[in-house]
């Protein structure tokens, strides 16, 4: 089969060309992130003239990527929800109910008598189980992802305080808090995390079946659906998965902060959507960047570690991020028009 | 695959599929009746009909997008429930969509692989993908689309070529195409029928919806027609059945319609709306008429004509190439609606679901929509008028229920144009544009909407009509020009001209 492919295709004058994995990589993610990975160089000469060494130092630079490492997860489950068309308000409150889960006394003795990934695999479990609610709302009983995930941002922050009697639990297993919370080839384990769950997002967005049903789907509902993919199945998953990204997220924040408290997460949800948005992943649907999103997710915890360095305050960079989303945003619809008028 | 379809053993005739009274009832209208047609392997078989005469349903019923309320479908003899699209994928039924059926921010290989893309353990074989989609594209005689082209940068008739090759990436037994030659020029209709004939002698059987009649003497051996959801005729053999027979069956009366008297137009009547020299799109020649209070003006025309291009024109919805349209002599700005609405316009459009009713809102808020300023002080609205207002208009449309607080959704084709009409009526307007007035509306229910369009005629409206039903444009307008290709072929007074006239006249326009 594949001579007479083959053959055909040199009578054909565009015939798609092989192209290394990393050329394309570096093509096609840099040429399209460009404005975002500008913005993230301007930061850092910003960084470095306003702080000098205290910002460029590598030990720096690994706290803010151990900042963004939280944010970084769960905004690659967002990407996907984003993706197609859909909205996820509930990541915060999932993310709550996941840590106070997972560090109730019963379970930290279960984990410290058996091992510490128990504790992992509840906040992962519990999360991904929200998500699933919120999934099955949405595709099946058709209630609209803002109000279904409004409705979860509610429940789940509500329960996670039930739960935790609105007292902060302290975690005292030392297996987790060595392993997750500690240093693998001397990086923090929660930025590899990050990496793992980034590249892992990456591959399934561009390189699985499951990725091209999900620009699909953003991209076009009906389409989708005549052409035979199960639309309701498919939508479900993605709220599950962004549940899940939630549950690890949750793992990672109990380990920076040794604790498991209802009040984790707050108003995670929005910087999450301002994320994935700034990287160039439309609300509208269709279109989404895992690369772009990692980038975002930088920008501003870059952002804000200029901003603590230089001893400024949280009002002035709130306005600063404001500032940064509209900016980031009016650039790439310019950079769109511009694209489609060549 | 191409080898073993061109040395094919001669097609069989047995009946591949049978359509069995499908019945397919929407909220308010009954899109398909009592639909029966049989296909056989390897044949051609042609659906004909006017927009909305229940093609689109048909073709989704048959793909397993909606399921029938009554009626039976069988395939090889055996009845079939499709429950879903991807039923009717696994069955061999492939279908090319108008429009809907490809997504625009995917490559073009993507696109033709949606749905059973090419894998392995669920990680996508982009090479290939792209290599039996440029293999498929070289068949169809466009090698010069590239798979890894994203479908939104292609021309509308490339995305047809892409629809096909989709098609085609199946096994199928039956391949239904819905209108492919409409975007396409005459080269690549060659190319299609080529690969028509190339499907057919392989044993796959074809339904080719189509209105250019040309084309189904060329590639069709039966025709089905439909016309308001019925099928009026089914199975014609296509060499034994002239033209205008067909002509005749799309857009001939179904029962007889009785329309109210024409009104003379008062001698003295002003003239309303003006259009001069208007250059509807580029290369189009200038179209000039006048409406006096009163006076129905019918525009007649087939499909694609040019007739809703020039009512969008005049309405503003779209900015003409050059010249002006003047309600009482006044010029109104070109290309804006909000213009033609103040100057005393009003539109009913083609697509009433889509483009004029607030659906799931009540008729309160869809009679007052134009006007609601009327009913505000200050810019605080009140609710007791706009549903007083509401009420008048009720009784004056004789609308059923009576009852100005339902929501639009759940009120019948005939009753929901009634309410668009009633808009403009609250607005108190001048000049009333008809887009197809009784598309989608029971032919029961058709007499009540002529004679609403007659008392507004009688009360001094202006009213242009546009309608693909000859006897609809010659039993309500007073004058009427027949459009063709972009142009007025022909104007004359309703009452000197004949059905078979302008099918005549339509015939003749058309290089069909």
């Amino acid at each position: 089969m594949s001579t007479s492919a083959e053959t055909e295709l040199k009578t054909a004058p565009s015939p798609p060309r092989r192209r290394s994995a990393m050329k394309w990589l570096l093509d096609a993610g840099l040429r399209r992130n460009m404005g975002l990975i500008l913005a993230l160089v301007l930061l850092a000469v910003l960084g470095t003239v306003t702080a000098g060494d205290r910002f460029a130092d590598s030990n720096n630079v690994m706290t803010i990527v151990r900042l963004a490492a939280v944010t970084g997860v769960v905004s690659i489950g967002a990407t996907f929800v984003i993706t197609i068309a859909g909205i996820d308000l509930s990541v915060g409150a999932i993310l709550a109910l996941s840590a106070v889960w997972a560090t109730t006394l019963s379970g930290q003795a279960f984990a410290d008598s058996t091992s510490w990934i128990f504790m992992a695999l509840t906040a992962m479990g519990v999360g991904a189980a929200a998500g699933l609610v919120n999934g099955i709302l949405i595709a099946y009983g058709k209630v609209v992802s803002f109000i279904t995930t409004l409705a979860m941002m509610a429940a789940a922050r509500g329960l996670a305080e039930i739960i935790s009697d609105k007292k902060t639990q302290i975690i005292t297993v030392d297996g987790f808090l060595e392993t997750v919370g500690g240093n693998l080839f001397g990086v923090p384990v929660i930025v590899l995390v990050f990496v793992f769950v980034a590249v892992g997002g990456w591959v399934l967005l561009n390189r699985t079946t499951f990725g091209r049903r999900t620009f699909a789907i953003g991209g076009n509902p009906e389409a989708a659906r005549l052409a035979g993919i199960k639309v309701e199945r498919h939508t479900m998953a993605i709220y599950a998965l962004a549940g899940l990204c939630a549950g690890i997220g949750a793992f990672m924040l109990m380990a920076r902060t040794t604790t498991g408290s209802a009040t984790h997460g707050t108003g995670l949800e929005l910087d999450v959507i301002a994320a994935v948005v700034i990287g160039g992943t439309l609300l509208t649907g269709g279109r989404g960047s895992i690369f772009g999103t990692v980038l975002g997710v930088l920008i501003f915890s870059t952002l804000t570690n200029i901003f603590t360095l230089n001893n400024l305050s949280l009002s002035v960079q709130l306005v600063a991020k404001g500032a940064i989303i509209v900016i980031a945003v009016l650039i790439q619809r310019q950079l769109a028009a511009r694209q489609s008028r060549t | 695959m191409s080898d073993d379809e061109a040395t094919g053993a001669a097609p069989s005739r047995a009946h591949l599929l049978e359509m069995r009274g499908i019945e397919k009832r929407f909220p308010g209208i009954i899109a398909l009746q009592d639909v029966s047609f049989e296909v056989s392997a390897g044949e051609v078989h042609c659906l004909l009909g006017q927009n909305g005469a229940g093609k689109s349903t048909l073709i989704k019923v048959l793909a397993g997008a909606h399921r029938p309320n009554e009626g039976q479908i069988l395939l090889d003899g055996k009845e079939v429930g499709f429950s879903s699209p991807d039923d009717a994928i696994k069955a061999g039924i492939g279908t090319m969509y108008q429009e809907l059926d490809l997504v625009e921010t995917l490559t073009v290989a993507e696109n033709i692989f949606l749905g059973h893309e090419k894998s392995r353990g669920g990680f996508s074989s982009r090479r290939a993908e792209q290599l039996e989609a440029a293999r498929l594209l070289a068949g169809l005689g466009h090698p010069e689309i590239s798979p890894d082209m994203e479908v939104g940068s292609l021309s509308a008739a490339g995305q047809q070529i892409v629809s096909m090759a989709r098609a085609l990436s199946r096994e199928v037994r039956l391949i239904i195409m819905d209108e492919p030659s409409a975007v396409l020029d005459s080269e690549e209709v060659r190319n299609l029928f080529d690969t028509v004939r190339r499907l057919t002698a392989g044993g796959v059987a074809v339904i080719y919806i189509s209105h250019r009649l040309e084309e189904i003497r060329v590639i069709g051996d039966r025709i089905t027609v439909l016309k308001d959801g019925r099928a009026v005729a089914s199975n014609l053999p296509v060499s034994e059945t002239p033209n205008v027979e067909l002509i005749k069956l799309m857009t001939g009366r179904s029962i007889t319609n009785v329309f109210p008297p024409v009104a003379a137009v008062a001698p003295d009547a002003a003239e309303v709306l003006s259009v001069t020299d208007l250059v509807v799109a580029p290369g189009h020649e200038p179209i000039s008429f006048s409406v006096r209070a009163g006076e129905v003006l019918g525009l007649a025309g087939l499909v694609g004509s040019g007739r809703s291009e020039i009512l969008g024109a005049i309405y503003g919805t779209t900015k003409p190439v050059s010249g002006a349209v003047g309600i009482d002599g006044r010029k109104l700005r070109p290309g804006s609606t909000v213009s033609a609405v103040n100057a005393g316009m009003g539109l009913c459009p083609e697509e009433r679901k889509s483009q004029a009713l607030l659906l799931d809102d009540t008729l309160v808020a869809n009679f007052t929509l134009a006007s609601i300023g009327r009913y505000a002080t200050a810019g605080f609205t009140s609710g007791k008028r706009e549903y007083q207002a509401s009420m008048e208009q009720v009784r004056k449309l004789e609308l059923r229920p009576a009852d100005p607080a339902r929501e639009a959704r759940t009120l019948s084709g005939g009753n929901q144009q009634k309410v668009v009409l009633g808009r403009w009526l609250s607005h108190g307007c001048r000049v009333l544009l008809l887009d197809e007035p009784s598309r989608g509306v029971d032919v029961g229910a058709r007499s009540e909407i002529y004679n609403l369009i007659a008392g507004l005629s009688r009360a001094g409206i202006a009213i242009v009509v546009v309608s693909s039903e000859l006897e609809e444009v010659l039993g309500l307008c007073h004058e009427v020009l027949v459009v063709s290709e972009n142009r007025i072929v022909h104007r004359a007074p309703a009452g000197e001209l004949s059905e078979h006239q302008i099918l005549d006249l339509v015939m003749e326009g058309t290089t069909l």
